[in-house]
């Protein structure tokens, strides 16, 4: 291959707990830590490692989202992308407009195989993937656990419900990133400094012709509903006790 | 009035209990019909199946040897053209659905409803966003199809008792060929499944070992339950990948969760918000697993365990 795209978003990170704005009106974000969605940082693992085993040529990250996305997108390029593209854009993108974006990107760029994480650890959609696959007219691997790089083709180990689902792909291709795909390797502080000589291009999100959509429209957030506070028992007697006074032995 | 599609899942031999689910959550949709797409090779067992679910009106029986292994790429054109039909097009957020429906959506220039929890109108749906520490409520465009994923952990199953007719249809649309089916490797098992048992016992990291999940095994035949995991037992390879419990992986609602030697990541507990009772087991008393935990002991799964199995175990 002579080129990989990898789509990098930028998220709430992993271990922050979200909350709800006192006025219900969002999720509080000032002043939270942000970075790479982890499944997006897989999909640029793998991007990585499938280079060094010489299978591809060029790395190309890319984000959709404010000024600060050129944060995770130098994260990015310090792990070892090539180079990097941010479209700008500074409202929340809709999934369906994400993926005409990077459909626009792929034109420009022409990948053989595009990666991305299966879902954005934010809204927990799991469609942009999917999404540009069926606009593009090609494949989808969703959430692959092994990916292997044939001629002109991939073969996908994915996690479906029942065990590992094993598919064929002809390239170009999308491919969604789950868990266990791999480890992504920690950034060395060379790098970081190597990075910032690595072009990055800004697109404004208006130049890729995509209107954002708004046929789904957030209107309400709200914590979820606790579960009611629980007993402590002592002992494995106190345990059979408690499950029998709920009827459930 | 609003006319939902849902889109069958199955493995070719039976309906996937995701079906009967996603009923339930359409019928909460006030003056709904409900029709039932079965894409197989041969549908007709499993159209007839379809046709008994409470609450179905019509089951569109779609035949075609291109439906053998129900990739995504060859099932989103056949419903996508069906779909002009529909007011709404409903699938499971099973992996199945959530491979699928995004690329049906996609091909009818909508956007998707995701992991629909509680429907409170045609147009209007709650669903959980940031492993569920967040909920939310979205409206759709009642103008335009509306495309989701149904949560199934939040539905129960329709019952069986219905009678719907079984209409065959062959539609017409270009299935590509760039997508193959190699193979699949299902864990074998006589235990209960995971995603519908009505007990489940998980085991966690504190396990040690794949030798030391026996004893999680055990327990759990002895009650007659399914066996789940967390990540952590997952990726240290305790256990196969099918087995987890959580934001990533299955999403249970059974009557009576044990989690034994989970500590109780976000992302597990996301996965048994919907248990009626959690119990934990842990060596830890501050594991974050006691907060959520209906009834909490904490000791040594080592030796609770076995005692736990041979006081309720049969």
């Amino acid at each position: 291959m002579k080129k990989i795209l990898v789509g990098l978003k930028r998220v709430v990170d992993y271990n922050v707990r979200v909350r709800v704005r006192g006025d219900g009106s969002g999720v509080e974000t000032d002043g939270v830590k942000m970075s790479i969605n982890p499944f997006d940082e897989i999909a640029l693992e793998e991007a990585l490692r499938i280079r060094e085993r010489g299978d591809v040529g060029e790395i190309v990250a890319v984000s959709i989202g404010p000024a600060e996305a050129q944060q995770q997108l130098r994260t990015g390029l310090a792990m070892g992308a090539d180079r990097a593209i941010l479209v700008r854009s500074d409202r929340d993108v809709d999934s369906l407009t994400a993926a005409r974006m990077l459909l626009e990107i792929v034109r420009r760029e022409e990948p053989e195989l595009v990666l991305l994480g299966k879902q954005a650890i934010d809204n927990d959609n799991n469609q942009t993937g999917q999404m540009l696959a069926a606009l593009w007219g090609r494949p989808q691997a969703t959430f692959a656990s092994k990916i292997d790089v044939g001629d002109g083709k991939l073969t996908v180990k994915r996690e479906v419900d029942v065990g590992l689902e094993t598919v064929e792909v002809d390239l170009p291709a999308v491919v969604t990133t789950d868990l266990r795909l791999n480890e992504p390797r920690y950034v060395k502080l060379p790098d970081i400094m190597k990075a910032k000589k690595k072009p990055l291009d800004e697109i404004d999100a208006a130049e890729l012709g995509a209107e954002p959509d708004d046929g789904i429209r957030t209107v309400a957030w709200e914590p979820p509903a606790e579960r009611q506070k629980g007993i402590m028992v002592e002992d494995v007697a106190g345990l059979v006790a408690a499950l029998k006074d709920k009827g459930l032995f | 009035m609003s006319k939902v599609l849902i889109v069958a899942e199955h493995d070719g031999k039976a309906l996937n209990p995701s079906v009967a689910k996603c009923v339930s959550c359409a019928r909460g949709i006030d003056g709904a019909t409900v029709d039932v797409a079965v894409l197989a090779v041969d549908g007709a067992g499993l159209a007839e199946a379809a046709a008994a679910i409470d609450g179905v009106d019509r089951v569109l029986r779609i035949d075609n040897p291109a439906n053998e292994h129900l990739l995504a790429a060859t099932v989103a054109p056949q419903v996508a053209a069906v779909a002009a039909d529909y007011t709404h097009v409903f699938g499971p957020s099973t992996m199945f659905g959530k491979d699928l429906m995004p690329r049906v959506a996609a091909l009818l220039e909508v956007n998707q409803v995701s992991d629909i929890m509680e429907v409170l109108g045609p147009y209007r749906f709650k669903r959980p966003i940031y492993a569920g520490n967040v909920v939310i409520t979205v409206e759709a465009a009642e103008d335009r199809l509306l495309v989701a994923t149904v949560r199934t952990a939040s539905y129960q199953a329709a019952g069986d008792g219905g009678s719907a007719s079984i209409e065959s249809r062959d539609v017409d649309a270009e299935l590509p060929g760039h997508s193959r089916f190699v193979k699949l490797e299902a864990g074998s098992s006589d235990r209960p499944d995971l995603q519908t048992a009505p007990r489940v016992v998980s085991g966690g990291r504190a396990l040690g070992s794949e030798e030391n999940f026996e004893l999680i095994y055990s327990f759990a035949d002895s009650i007659g339950a399914a066996v789940g995991a967390s990540r952590a037992a997952v990726d240290a390879g305790y256990v196969p990948n099918e087995m987890q419990v959580g934001q990533t992986g299955k999403i249970i609602a059974p009557e009576l969760y044990f989690a034994i030697g989970i500590s109780g990541a976000i992302q597990h507990l996301t996965g048994i918000k919907d248990a009626g009772t959690i119990v934990a087991i842990n060596k830890d008393a501050e594991a974050p697993i006691f907060e959520v935990a209906d009834i909490g002991l904490v000791g040594d799964l080592f030796k609770v365990v076995p005692e736990l199995k041979e006081a309720l175990g049969s």
